[in-house]
């Protein structure tokens, strides 16, 4: 969407866009009003981030934009233009190993249906990225923007320790 | 769900955006963070036909300190108040407020401007803005004008903002040293819209008597409302038990009649309005200098 310096900006429905999604570099015409998340689930097939309210309450569709925990269903696509994404697909390395965060999610149990688990993973990759050793209220307080109903969240809490202390271990940026 | 279909545009200067702005007014939309403007689309609440999206402008994007008060670009995003060192040498009160406003991830993407703008009546800022009787600009190609919080909000998700005109900055009054503050909301869960919220600033006089109280409450009206009712109740006053407990009595009618909804009664309400104002200035007055 690179306007030229002496052109004026006009309205209109459909934008060229450039993005960057877990590494991979897609250029794609899109039309103004699809969302994130349906460009993300409907264009490129990335279906793990998941939609549930479509209104910015539950989390499930949290991604990473440029390194920051946003709501993929409370964005235009044309808003990505130029941007880095990274969705659930994006945390597993190259031959399939499980990132250090859902390792400890499988171990400690921190899902059950799953649906808003891969929200709450990009969550927590956000959280310790900001914060390396969160404390019990500081997990629980973070987590408040991800509506799990099946879990009660007390291993979800563990599943984020455990997660925080080994990438610690490891020294690992997240 | 899919937002209806719209125009959109997405300038890099403010007076294009002004200029786009003026072409269809009266059925254009800013964009800015989207945090409430998006959900509206998504249920087909709004169906602009143009939207300016704002986010590219750069121009809009400052936090500075100017005198007497802090001002605050269109575009600068709740988290990166919430993460600036001059916000919080010099405004505490306004990262306290913001750190209430949604989640992370809401305020990683919502702006501070946006949300005044949007008015919504249980919102933070506005309270805030209300509060400290700050001040807002607005900008259209015909010129500038600087309103008065407290003739800014006018009701329900209204302001004095006309068709054409853009909100390009949003000023918060800077708190004396020696005048304490508090911010406080009931909600049921974490991140909810609150039921019910205020922000209070109390200065206190050389002999420690409350000089002047400003009190501004979210959730109990369609708009922001001033509790002039309880500042006069306060004022003179040593702020002991009796006094605070007149006070937040002074609270209990200033809750609309229609706040009558399936989050709360008016009458939950009320009581709830009544505690919390003790509450915040209690808060407020331990917070003084001397």
């Amino acid at each position: 969407m690179q306007e030229q310096e002496e052109e004026t900006p006009a309205f209109t429905e459909e934008c060229d866009i450039a993005v960057t999604v877990n590494g991979r570099h897609y250029e794609q015409r899109v039309t103004v009003r699809l969302l994130l998340s349906d460009f993300l689930r409907h264009e490129l097939h990335h279906t793990g981030t998941h939609v549930g309210c479509e209104h910015g309450v539950c989390g499930c569709c949290t991604v990473l934009l440029n390194g920051e925990a946003v709501r993929s269903c409370l964005m235009f696509a044309v808003q990505a233009d130029g941007m880095v994404v990274t969705t659930i697909e994006g945390m597993a390395g190259t031959n399939s190993d499980l990132h250090p965060i859902q390792q400890a999610f499988q171990e400690k149990h921190g899902l059950q249906c799953g649906f808003c688990t891969p929200g709450i993973i990009m969550t927590v990759h956000a959280m310790l990225h900001e914060n390396p050793n969160p404390s019990d209220e500081e997990i629980r307080h973070e987590l408040s923007g991800n509506i799990c109903r099946c879990t009660g969240y007390q291993n979800i809490v563990e599943a984020v320790k455990l997660a925080a202390e080994r990438l610690r271990e490891q020294n690992m940026e997240v | 769900m899919k937002p209806p279909r719209f125009y959109y545009c997405a300038p890099q200067i403010l007076d294009e955006a002004l200029a786009l702005l003026e072409q269809h007014s009266e059925d254009t939309k800013v964009l800015a963070g989207g945090q409430s403007f998006v959900p509206l689309l998504n249920m087909r609440l709004a169906a602009p036909a143009y939207i300016v999206d704002i986010n590219h402008i750069s121009e809009l994007l400052y936090i500075e300190q100017e005198d007497g008060y802090l001002a605050i670009g269109a575009t600068v995003r709740q988290r990166q108040v919430e993460r600036s060192a001059l916000v919080q040498e010099k405004h505490p009160l306004l990262i306290e407020v913001i750190k209430h406003i949604g989640h992370m991830q809401i305020r990683n993407r919502g702006t501070v401007v946006g949300s005044v703008a949007h008015a919504d009546p249980a919102a933070e800022l506005p309270a805030l803005l209300t509060c400290l009787k700050g001040e807002v600009l607005a900008q259209s190609t015909h010129g500038e004008r600087v309103i008065k919080a407290e003739e800014f909000f006018t009701g329900y998700l209204s302001t004095a903002l006309e068709p054409g005109e853009m909100l390009t900055e949003v000023r918060f009054p800077l708190i004396a040293s020696q005048t304490g503050w508090a911010f406080m909301e009931f909600a049921r869960r974490s991140g909810d819209f609150a039921l019910v919220g205020a922000a209070a600033i109390l200065t206190p006089t050389a002999d420690d008597r409350c000089m002047s109280a400003h009190i501004a409450y979210l959730g109990i009206a369609g708009a922001p409302v001033r509790g002039h009712a309880v500042e006069d109740a306060l004022a003179g006053t040593t702020v002991d038990e009796p006094a605070l407990d007149a006070a937040a009595e002074a609270a209990r009618t200033l809750v609309s009649d229609d706040m009558d909804d399936v989050h709360a009664t008016v009458e939950y309400r009320r009581v709830l309005t009544v505690e919390l104002t003790k509450r915040v200035l209690k808060a407020a007055w331990e917070r003084r200098g001397h």
